[in-house]
């Protein structure tokens, strides 16, 4: 079971993976994510099912390899096969009904959105792409990106390549210059979902970010991933991962995120061969 | 006869020791140790105890074979009634079950029938032979045709499955997680119960062809129509309350919060006292606070001690008799060097640049007693107080969890998120049963044993009848 079908690489550490998972690929939608464990020593992590083939039972992961799981994911080849895989969980994305959407993704969750803005534009929703990265050759999902969306903006801190400055610069002359906007939706670092969310809001227009907390289980069990949203709590594996950007309490987001940062860096540190730990 | 009054020890890892791992600390009798604890037995032809026990272990008769050297015998007495022994043996409330009712007990120390219990069962894993024989059908495992299938893999799941497949039925266990064995394995933790003694009990129920597959979430990857769509004639719903419950006090989300279930999940299911090894990490600072009395904060306190931490409290609102922890847990917890800080509640949790830094409490005093039939406990005005701390473990209790309900049309639960029952332990949908936490929020492992019993007889009934 959860066989790698296919294996792609789509930017220097960025990769697709189609997986065999049929019952996961008869329920998915958009919105929804996975988790999945490499190995018996491994941990649980949270990815989004960026999109699923019911005939041939499989469903599809991106991902930007940033720490030690998602390098060792990255390290996998076509015909390995994954541990555990469960899904779908979460809530899923209501797609339906939005005619100018404006899709925005920084640094590593621009593998995140690139599912999204994929739903979108088969809604025939017109898709305004912005993304973000440090520099140049960290642009990932350029062409991807390019072809689904109506028009595709790259930022990149440095000005290496396209606008330099932030996607929120780009946003704003969006929204300045653009009255007809139906949606938001932001993917990122905390710091630029609450900035995007902070815009949104003084124009009105729905927003809806997607939150990375940190999960265990996925299944609303261990409580570890819960958010205020709306003064309310919430648990992103449950309720999210997507919420309305106008009510998330993104500072208790980013300390609840910060905790385990020492602990990520000491893995990624080790060795993360698939062989090493396996034994 | 001379009977000694006091029950024959068990051996235990040293303090000292202990604290710095996390391997069982009651050690097993030995083969003499058993035999002398089971001469202690009266025998009782009324067989007290007996009727203590949820699921009607023959009591005088395993202990009585167990004395005779006959382990076969005690073997089959036991799996006839009990399918986990070596589990309840180590987890049971045996204080307030069979031995509160042991005859001995009225002037001595109870026969220790839970020791006993562990002894049998870590006998029966040891063996190759199976010795379980089923009270339902005499010819064993005779292929019935029927399908049932069981959501969840506690050991409500687990004994509905294995009364199911002893009849004769093909049975399929569906769990969420990557492991079978619910809270006892992700749960209690190794000190406790070691997850190879769970996995041992688990492989001897798929042994009697039960099959199990994990990773799969009734209501996300397969609905419960779609069980039946799969031609299940029946399902057992022994999903557990695995919904954590809050305090609901300012500060409850900062950083360095946790809920038991996932303190313990990490350090249990994923191994995180493991880490690097296993990648799953668990940060604790030098100074933690459980609160909760329970079975499940003695777990998370002794835990915290055992992960290089400084000081280990426990915040508990009544005194410590109203604790309902197991007495043998609160023993060891107090032992290991476990602060109590009884007749005492969080006001709210106080922290600096998003982490927990201190927990303000307010004592409390034992007032009228309440629908529990404990005094309630009721806050002295002004006596609040400021612990500093870097942790705070929520031990307070768990729900049922609705995400089964909120994807199965018409199965209805009560206010509280309990699955509604029918005497039978039918749900409020026919030919759906459900028992163990699910239905009764947080009770015990033999509890949720004797319902996944006594649903699987219902079901049984069902199936012969539709
Ligand atoms: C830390 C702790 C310590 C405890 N100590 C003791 C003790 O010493 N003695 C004692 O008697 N009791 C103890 N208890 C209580 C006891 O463990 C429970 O009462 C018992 O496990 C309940 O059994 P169950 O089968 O109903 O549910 P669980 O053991 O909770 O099992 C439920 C299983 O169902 C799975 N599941 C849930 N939803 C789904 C779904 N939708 N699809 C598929 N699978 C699903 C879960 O993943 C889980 O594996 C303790 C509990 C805890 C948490
Ligand atoms: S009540 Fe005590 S002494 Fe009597 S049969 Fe039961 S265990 Fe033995
Ligand atoms: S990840 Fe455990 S409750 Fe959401």
């Amino acid at each position: 079971m959860n066989e790698i079908k296919r294996k792609k690489s789509l930017a220097p550490g960025v990769t697709l993976l189609e997986i065999e998972a049929p019952l996961i690929a008869d329920k998915a939608r958009p919105g929804n994510f996975l988790i999945l464990r490499v190995n018996e020593k491994g941990e649980r992590i949270p990815l989004t099912i960026a999109d699923y083939d019911r005939q041939a039972g499989t469903i599809t992961i991106i991902f930007q390899e940033v720490g030690y799981t998602t390098k060792l994911l990255g390290s996998l080849n076509e015909g390995e096969s994954l541990m555990d895989v469960a899904g779908p969980l979460g809530s899923h994305l209501e797609i339906k009904g939005y005619e100018k959407v404006v899709c925005v993704g920084g640094g590593s969750g621009v593998a995140l959105l690139y599912p999204e803005v994929k739903a979108f534009s088969r809604q025939d929703s017109e898709v305004i792409t912005i993304t973000g990265a440090r520099t140049r050759n960290l642009v990932i999902l350029e062409e991807e990106l390019r072809e689904l969306s109506e028009r595709l903006y790259v930022c990149t801190d440095d000005g290496t390549l396209g606008h330099e400055g932030f996607v929120t610069d780009v946003l704003q002359d969006i929204l300045n210059e653009e009255q007809d906007i139906d949606l938001v939706v932001a993917i990122g670092p905390v710091v630029m979902m609450q900035a995007v969310a902070e815009m949104t809001e003084k124009k009105r227009i729905k927003t809806i970010v997607s939150l990375n907390s940190l999960m265990v289980d996925g299944t609303g069990m261990c409580g570890g991933c819960r958010v205020t949203v709306d003064g309310e709590v919430k648990f992103t594996c449950i309720d999210g991962p997507s919420f309305d950007a106008h009510k998330v309490d993104f500072d208790e987001l980013s300390n609840r995120l910060s905790y385990y940062r020492d602990y990520e860096e000491m893995l990624a540190d080790e060795d993360y061969k698939a062989g090493d730990s396996d034994e | 006869m001379n009977k000694k009054p006091e029950k024959t020890p068990m051996r235990e890892q040293d303090i000292t020791e202990r604290i710095k791992n996390f391997s069982e600390v009651p050690l097993g009798y030995s083969e003499q140790e058993a035999h002398r604890e089971a001469e202690r037995c009266l025998q009782c032809s009324h067989k007290p105890c007996e009727s203590g026990c949820p699921v009607e272990v023959p009591i005088p008769d395993f202990i009585a074979a167990l004395r005779d050297g006959n382990y076969e015998k005690a073997a089959r007495a036991m799996l006839k009634k009990n399918y986990l022994p070596a589990i309840c043996g180590r987890v049971c409330p045996q204080a307030e079950q069979c031995e509160a009712r042991c005859v001995l007990g009225k002037q001595h120390e109870p026969v220790a029938i839970g020791r006993l219990e562990r002894f049998l069962g870590d006998w029966i894993m040891e063996q190759e032979e199976d010795f379980r024989e089923s009270p339902l059908n005499p010819e064993k495992n005779k292929d019935t045709a029927f399908r049932a299938a069981v959501v969840g893999s506690g050991p409500a799941g687990l004994t509905c499955a294995a009364e199911l497949a002893a009849f004769g039925c093909r049975v399929t266990i569906f769990e969420a997680f990557h492991e079978a064995g619910g809270v006892l394995k992700y749960g209690i933790p190794e000190f406790r119960l070691p997850g190879e003694v769970v996995s041992r009990e688990v492989e001897a129920i798929a042994g009697q062809g039960v099959e199990i597959k994990t990773n799969c979430i009734i209501g996300k990857t397969l609905t419960i129509d779609e069980l039946f769509d799969q031609d299940f004639d029946t399902v057992f719903i022994g999903s557990g309350a695995g919904l954590p419950r809050f305090l609901n006090i300012p500060g409850e989300n900062l950083a360095g919060v946790y809920t038991a279930n996932e303190f313990l999940t990490r350090i249990n299911l994923m191994k995180a006292f493991k880490f690097p090894e296993y990648k799953t990490p668990v940060r604790l600072g030098n100074r933690v606070a459980v609160v909760g009395g329970g079975n499940v904060a003695m777990d998370a306190a002794r835990s915290a001690k055992r992960l290089d931490t400084e000081k280990v409290y426990l915040i508990y609102r009544r005194t410590e008799e109203y604790m309902p922890a197991r007495r043998e847990e609160i023993e060891h917890a107090r032992e290991e060097g476990i602060e109590f800080m009884v007749l005492n509640s969080p006001r709210r949790i106080i922290g600096k640049e998003g982490q927990v830094r201190a927990v303000e409490c307010i004592e409390m005093e034992l007032g009228e007693e309440d629908d529990s039939g404990r005094p309630r406990p009721v806050p002295k005005p002004g006596s609040e107080w400021t612990l500093e701390i870097d942790n705070v473990i929520v031990a307070i209790g768990q729900t049922p969890n609705p995400l089964l309900a909120q994807n199965t049309p018409d199965l209805k639960t009560e206010e509280w998120g309990g699955i509604k029952v029918d005497d039978r332990l039918e749900t409020t949908r026919s030919g759906v049963f459900a028992g163990g936490d699910a239905v009764t929020g947080t009770a015990t492992v033999i509890q949720a044993m004797g319902a996944g019993k006594k649903a699987a007889q219902s079901m049984i009934e069902y199936m012969k009848n539709s």
